[in-house]
């Protein structure tokens, strides 16, 4: 426990820009992510075919092992191995894949006869799709991005590996020195905190714009 | 008032939902489409605001053709309430209700200032104003529904099976609430049903759709029960049209008795302020099993006279004080009366035609 400390204290600047670098590469994507997934996932939701089609793409993608991702990007992108751009993409096509997902089956579960009864009362497509739609499918659309956010914090660890920064670089420098524990304690203890206040962040807003959602649950 | 000229509507599979549908619906009035599902009545409501679009023919509103306006404009201006309420779920009661105000342009304070009123108007109470519709009863979404419908005073309200998803006697409620809001407001109403009680007990009007999308009888509800137009609207009318038709009968011209008219060894005993007690007779005091006003249908009447230990109805004043009694045999008369008036009118029409 001391050597942990100490090591904190000796290492306390590395430590935190590794934690500040974790939190941009495995946040950033999510949040592209989420905000493409939302006409993506219309798409899917509304034409059929799409949807085999992008479901299909999504599975392929996820079963894609992420360092092979990692290690593939640059060559396809003609980007250099250490760049942090092939985390950010690597890591948007995971959260693509999942929210993509999350996204249609958020919209299909929207009552039709609301739907219906919105267009009745005289909502023009958009409007009706903004102010009722999509806000009736974000119960099950933010349970995806908590999932998708959670897993991404856990993954950008692995980018550590391929020489980019984030908390993994504490649990590589461990490995280096022989196993020795305070880095990669305090890295799991980082990054297993990160994903929770994310979490809680996320089940914040979800409380904050969908109070009606735990109304019907007397 | 709305006019269908001879709509049709066929869809790309060659299914027909409403074939050559001509009828005029009163304005001010309740017209009911009544029929089996797929008959087609839920098609021809949906082409009055624009929601399904016909195939050919047109549907006027005041004379001008729905199609002639913009989709969105025209449904602000034309009540819709749907089965099973078919609220927002992620909205308050109030907001709910303030949604056509709004959409035309309203502030959401004014709109919502507004939607308590019509809370009470169709008989909430104003706390319920921001609780979510999954917290209310059925009833109570139901009539959230109807308030939203009404919010932006629109001169028409469709109805599209409105009671169907709430328990008999709740549907009592809403039915009898209709009428009152009705009779208070005077909007043009259509309201689709398959059930043919409703049909009767809300209708000034009743259209009959039969399967394929034909319009079997067009014809305010005591002509229904009285002639019905062929065998289908007869099975649809049902077996006891004869006991419902004297609802829509005067009572009135029954031939009265004295209160002290003695029925069968049995006599009406009255307290000091003349309002009736019960029958006294050998077997002490029997109940009159209710009582009827000036006014009151043949069939209350003829409810009431079979009900009776005496076989006779007592009518009441305003005060509630006992002033006549109708007896079965004078009832009998007036009944038969009545069904003689009733063929001789039908063959006076046949004969017009």
């Amino acid at each position: 426990m001391s050597e942990v400390w100490s090591y904190l204290v000796t290492n306390g600047d590395d430590v935190l820009t590794a934690l500040v670098q974790h939190i941009w590469l495995a946040l950033l994507p999510v949040a592209i992510a989420f905000v493409l997934a939302l006409p993506l996932g219309a798409l899917v939701h509304r034409y059929g075919p799409v949807r085999h089609v992008a479901l299909t793409a999504g599975s392929v993608i996820y079963t894609v092992p992420s360092l092979a991702l990692l290690l593939l990007l640059p060559g396809l992108l003609g980007t250099s191995v250490l760049d942090p751009i092939n985390v950010v993409i690597a890591l948007t096509l995971y959260s693509l894949a999942l929210l993509v997902r999350t996204t249609a089956d958020g919209l299909d579960a929207v009552d039709p006869t609301v739907l219906q009864a919105a267009s009745a009362m005289g909502y023009r497509p958009v409007r009706r799709w903004f102010t009722v739609q999509l806000p009736l499918a974000m119960p099950v659309i933010l349970t995806g991005l908590r999932v998708a956010t959670v897993a991404n914090v856990s993954m950008v660890s692995v980018a550590a590996l391929i020489g980019i920064g984030g908390l993994g670089q504490l649990f590589t420098r461990g490995f280096q020195l022989g196993f020795y524990l305070p880095p990669i304690v305090i890295g799991l203890v980082l990054s297993v905190a990160l994903a929770v206040v994310a979490d809680l962040l996320i089940v914040a807003v979800q409380r904050r714009l969908t109070p009606w959602a735990r109304a019907g649950a007397r | 008032m709305i006019e269908f000229e001879s709509v049709t509507k066929r869809y790309p599979d060659g299914t027909v939902a409403v074939e050559d549908l001509s009828l005029k619906v009163g304005t001010g009035k309740i017209t009911v489409f009544v029929g089996p599902s797929g008959c087609g009545k839920t098609t021809a409501l949906r082409m009055i605001n624009r929601m399904i679009e016909p195939t050919s023919g047109r549907v006027l509103i005041d004379g001008d053709d729905v199609t002639g306006r913009p989709e969105a404009e025209l449904r602000r201006e034309i009540g819709y309430v749907i089965q099973g309420a078919g609220l927002f779920p992620h909205r308050t009661v109030l907001d709910n209700v303030a949604t056509v105000p709004i959409l035309q342009g309203v502030t959401r304070r004014d709109a919502r200032t507004s939607a308590l009123g019509l809370l009470e108007r169709v008989g909430l109470p104003a706390n319920l104003g921001e609780r979510y519709p999954s917290q209310l009863s059925g009833g109570q979404q139901q009539r959230v529904g109807v308030a939203r419908a009404l919010a932006a005073d629109p001169p028409v309200l469709l109805m599209d099976e409105p009671f169907s998803a709430v328990d008999p006697v709740v549907r009592d409620d809403l039915q009898q609430e209709l009428l009152r809001l009705q009779s208070e407001l005077g909007k043009t109403i259509v309201l689709v049903t398959h059930d043919i009680d409703e049909a009767i007990r809300l209708g000034d009007e009743v259209a009959v759709f039969a399967q394929g999308a034909r319009l079997a009888q067009f014809a305010p509800p005591a002509d229904l029960l009285a002639a019905p137009a062929d065998d289908f609207v007869a099975s649809l009318v049902g077996r006891d049209r004869g006991f419902r038709g004297l609802g829509f009968a005067d009572g009135s011209e029954i031939t009265l008795r004295s209160i002290d008219h003695g029925v069968d060894g049995l006599a009406l005993e009255v307290d000091p302020d003349g309002r009736p007690l019960g029958w006294r007779g050998a077997d002490g005091l029997l109940p009159t099993e209710g009582t009827f006003r000036d006014g009151a249908n043949l069939r209350t009447v003829t409810d009431l006279v079979i009900l009776s230990p005496a076989g006779a109805a007592v009518r009441v004043d305003a005060e509630g004080r006992a002033d006549g009694l109708v007896l079965l045999e004078d009832l009998a008369g007036s009944v038969r009366s009545q069904q003689r008036e009733r063929l001789a009118a039908l063959a006076m029409a046949e004969e017009a035609r």
